[in-house]
């Protein structure tokens, strides 16, 4: 036995007796837990109490002077939300295909290697990525944008005149969706291995083919997953910075033409672009951007934590 | 798939038995893929001859090859096997191209960065800084220095918070806090990464006035990206150490603490070493938090608490984005930081799964 | 070495639920003691309650007394991890720390304590605790071997040395043959014999063969019905309670009428 006496006045209850070392460890693993309350509430104050200048500020002291600050923050937010629902909607449905080809469809003992390689674009920086957006997808998809603006210009999407240089919304929506393809492939490829193999051996013994079991029994399972997994990866596309500062030309406008050469900027790629040279109170006004982006992913990834956990509630299978 | 196994005829004629209602034979969906390509590439190259497309486009090709062979398969097994074989094949068709086509960025994006990185891979590149350096030469040993010191930093202060939280969560946490603590690491977990910098650069700001740019802000950055991370696969790996071998130090006399530490985390070292390597790996591919906290320069410094620190995801940005007169170079070495940073994130991505792989302990019996 | 334990008026609370209710015995030094009953009648519950083993247990408390040798396991001031070395505890399943060689498993209790142990009385404690668990001419050659490595009876036996090297007064064995082969159930059911030559063993079993093998005295728990707390029948010599119960429900018992 060790020398550790017990001392007997320790407590009236037994249960309150507590060693010095456990003691310290727990305090400290509690200490370590609060601190990122701690953290979090400094971010929020911080921003806040930074962003309060750019919201009382006169707005012609901006940079650009726009009529109010809204006006600024306007323009910023619908790119942000367009690029990345871009990126989303071209994503998703293949995230959905690699996601069963990789549960359901590629041979086993494949399927783990493919899950990697998916990986492995999870992990390249997204500088990188926007190295490669504008040194190689940007000139490669200039040709197919003239094309479409010539042959598809009356469809307001693809109005003309198309970027001469490929550096617009929908490249570096691109960049986007494959930037956020992993996460979702991973989500959803979860869910869809979670799927109770009773239920599929159930469709397949009614005779169904692969397809019609992966829609009787993978895809209604699956489904709170897929859109957890949209959410998420679509908190990524808002928040990422580089890609989309390096391959969009930005301009103030608000459009939903995707192959000019004028294209609204997102809220992250302003900041970064702009924050080097500014000064004074234009600081703060990013900040205040900043702000706005933090509450706009913050919705975004709480609706994907509600989906999720709502259907822990109601299967109670695990 | 195709259940038949010798070879038959496109169409198996009349049917032997009730159960066979006509199947493709396994090898003719091969044959229709060859075919489609070899038309692909005829139209191609016929486009290409009479001057409709500059040369032989390989992408339009490989592209009307993929569609041609898509209707193919679905109407000649409409033809066959009926329309449910024919949507189940259409359907596999579709997940494969969508496989096919994730993986065309990633090849696409390794090959440029190779091919176009090895221009400046030298030892230049890594031995010297960007001062006074204008045109060709220079290198990006400041920018390395700069990402291993604020990265290093960054660990030091979120692996302790990050592990003893996830021990919190896992050993100690019941209640309204430890609810609070999951929620908000989930909060944290989407921070956008220019956000985190921002957070930073407000932080500083208060203490050392407007416009600081140090080392050490990009460290903070870091590692309020970071610390979620850290908490979440460190949690996941405590949690999978059974109950049984917490109970058997308890029945020993072993107090909770040291049963924490000296059974526990033993345990689960693999997989957090795995989860903060990969933490590691996520964060030292940043650029944004540390473009404003830790600003950009052409010198070598090792003070994190003084003046600007260049990092090498920024030293990729900033040759890429002011280039000088002599452009090419400037591009080169934005390739050549390219090729580095991707070399460190995936030796990062490939040893931590060789530890996960080769000491995780066997728990299951 | 071996003590005596009195129970008196033991409840066993998990938050609001009463799992045993008012349990009463008291358990001989150097015997066997085992506690049979259906399955949720709180026999498992009841014997992790001899080393504060429950506590574990987020919600879990205890009203009454455990008396070994005259003292309170739950009086003031009592610290729970010493009170687990001298009442040591075998479980269930073979649970070796994976991480450790054989010789580390036996030292465990040492080691984890971070108490400092020469060589060679490292070397003498792992014989003796092998030798007393009858598993040293098995794994000699092997001290170093990961605990792992071992088959399920060794396994169980392992647990059983580290759990004798911290040489407690008082073993409790959770089910220790549930998991294992009637080959190395036997190995273990003649470890006890010998065990309790030292020690006082308090087993808990669902086979009522073993029951009667290896114990002394049984102890009958059971349930009134599904949310009621576990109570303890019967409590008599071995050979009483299987040929002879004063009890109409242990009778039906053993006799293999329910459970």
């Amino acid at each position: 036995m060790t020398a550790t006496a017990t001392p007997p006045t320790a407590a009236e209850s037994p249960r309150a007796y507590q060693r010095l070392g456990d003691r310290v460890f727990s305090k400290s693993a509690l200490i370590a837990g609060s601190l990122i309350l701690v953290i979090l509430a400094a971010v929020a104050i911080f921003l806040v109490a930074q962003s309060l200048p750019a919201l009382v500020a006169d707005p012609n002291d901006f940079i650009g002077r726009p009529d109010s600050f809204w006006a600024y923050v306007w323009p910023l937010v619908f790119g942000t939300l367009w690029s990345a629902s871009l990126a989303l909607l071209m994503a998703l449905p293949l995230a959905i295909g690699i996601a069963l080809f990789i549960s359901h469809f590629a041979p086993r003992r494949l399927a783990q290697a493919l899950g990697y390689i998916i990986d492995l674009l999870a992990a390249v920086p997204s500088v990188v990525y926007g190295l490669w957006g504008i040194g190689v997808l940007a000139p490669a998809v200039q040709p197919l944008y003239t094309w479409l603006t010539e042959n598809l210009g009356w469809i307001p999407l693809f109005a003309p005149p198309a970027s001469g240089t490929g550096r617009t919304i929908l490249t570096a929506a691109i960049v986007l969706g494959v930037m956020i393809l992993p996460v979702m492939t991973a989500i959803c490829r979860e869910v869809f291995l979670q799927t109770p193999v009773l239920h599929e051996e159930a469709a397949l013994a009614l005779g169904a083919t692969r397809w019609e079991m992966i829609r009787m029994a993978v895809l209604p399972f699956g489904r709170p997953g897929i859109v957890s997994g949209a959410m998420l990866g679509l908190g990524r596309a808002l928040g990422e910075t580089m890609a989309v500062a390096m391959v969009l030309s930005p301009a103030a406008v608000v459009s939903f033409a995707v192959l000019q050469s004028r294209n609204p900027s997102t809220i992250a790629a302003n900041i970064a672009l702009s924050f080097p040279e500014s000064y004074g109170v234009n600081v703060n006004l990013l900040i205040a951007t900043g702000l706005v982006l933090f509450v706009i992913t913050l919705i975004v990834n709480s609706i994907a934590r509600w989906v999720v956990n709502r259907r822990k509630d109601f299967s109670g299978a695990n | 798939m195709a259940i038949d196994s010798t070879p038959a005829p496109l169409r198996t004629s009349t049917p032997a038995n009730i159960h066979d209602h006509g199947r493709l034979n396994r090898r003719t969906p091969w044959t229709i893929l060859g075919l489609s390509l070899a038309a692909g590439f005829g139209v191609a190259a016929f486009l290409g001859s009479v001057g409709a497309t500059d040369g032989l486009s390989l992408t339009l090709a490989l592209a009307l090859g993929t569609v041609l062979y898509v209707v193919m398969i679905t109407l000649i097994s409409r033809q066959i096997e009926g329309t449910r074989q024919a949507t189940d094949r259409f359907v596999t068709a579709m997940v494969t191209i969508a496989f096919t086509v994730a993986i065309i960025p990633l090849i696409s994006l390794l090959f440029t960065v190779v091919t176009r990185g090895a221009a400046r891979f030298d030892i230049q590149f890594f031995s010297e800084s960007m001062r006074n350096v204008v045109g060709e030469g220079g290198g990006a040993a400041h920018a390395i220095v700069g990402t291993l010191l604020m990265t290093g930093t960054a660990a030091i202060i979120s692996i302790p918070i990050g592990l003893m939280t996830a021990i919190y969560l896992v050993e100690y946490g019941r209640g309204p806090l430890a609810r609070a603590i999951t929620f908000f690491v989930d909060v944290m977990t989407g921070i956008p990464s220019i956000v985190a910098g921002l957070f930073a650069f407000a932080l500083f700001a208060l203490v050392f006035g407007p416009g600081v740019r140090m080392g050490f802000a990009g460290s903070i950055a870091l590692s309020v990206l970071m610390i979620p991370v850290v908490v979440r696969s460190c949690e996941e790996m405590l949690r999978i150490v059974p109950n049984e071998l917490r109970e058997a130090a308890y029945a020993l006399g072993v107090p909770k603490w040291l049963t924490v530490l000296k059974v526990v985390l033993p345990t689960s070292i693999a997989g957090i070493t795995t989860g903060i390597m990969i933490a590691i790996a996520r964060v030292i591919g940043e650029t944004a938090p540390l473009l404003i906290v830790a600003g950009f320069t052409a010198s070598m410094n090792y003070d994190m608490f003084n003046d600007r620190m260049q990092s090498l995801p920024v030293f990729v940005f900033t040759s890429y984005a002011n280039q000088g007169v002599d452009s090419q170079a400037f591009l080169d070495r934005a390739w050549a930081g390219a090729l580095t940073l991707i070399l460190i994130v995936m030796v990062l991505n490939l040893t931590a799964r060789l530890i996960a792989r080769l000491f995780a302990p066997t728990l299951g019996r | 070495m071996s003590k005596r334990i009195e129970v008196r008026d033991l409840n066993v609370y998990y938050g609001k639920f009463k799992a045993v209710e008012d349990v009463s015995l008291t358990i001989e030094p150097r015997s066997v003691t085992a506690f049979i009953g259906p399955s949720g009648c709180g026999k498992s519950t009841f014997i992790r309650t001899l080393n504060r083993m429950h506590e574990v247990i987020p919600g879990a408390y205890v009203e009454g007394e455990v008396l070994v040798d005259g003292d309170n396991l739950y009086g003031a001031g009592i610290d729970p991890v010493l009170v687990r070395r001298q009442v040591g505890m075998v479980f269930q399943r073979p649970n070796p720390f994976p991480t450790m060689s054989i010789a580390d498993n036996v030292l465990a209790g040492v080691k984890l304590n971070n108490r400092r142990i020469s060589k060679s009385d490292a070397d003498d404690l792992v014989e003796k605790s092998l030798q007393g668990a009858n598993l040293w001419n098995e794994v000699k050659d092997r001290l170093d071997r990961p605990g792992s490595s071992l088959s399920g009876g060794q396994q169980q036996r392992l647990c059983i040395a580290r759990a004798i090297a911290v040489e407690p007064e008082v073993i409790l064995m959770d089910e220790p043959c549930s998991a294992l082969d009637p080959i190395s159930t036997l190995a273990i059911e003649d470890l006890i014999e010998e065990l309790k030559r030292d020690y006082t063993i308090v087993i808990v079993t669902h086979n009522m063969q073993q029951a009667s093998r290896v114990s002394d005295k049984t102890a009958f728990f059971t349930i009134a019905g599904t949310g009621m707390p576990g109570t303890l029948i019967e409590y008599d010599d071995t050979s009483v309670i299987f040929s002879n119960p004063s009890v109409k429900a242990t009778e039906d018992y053993v006799s293999g009428k329910f459970g």
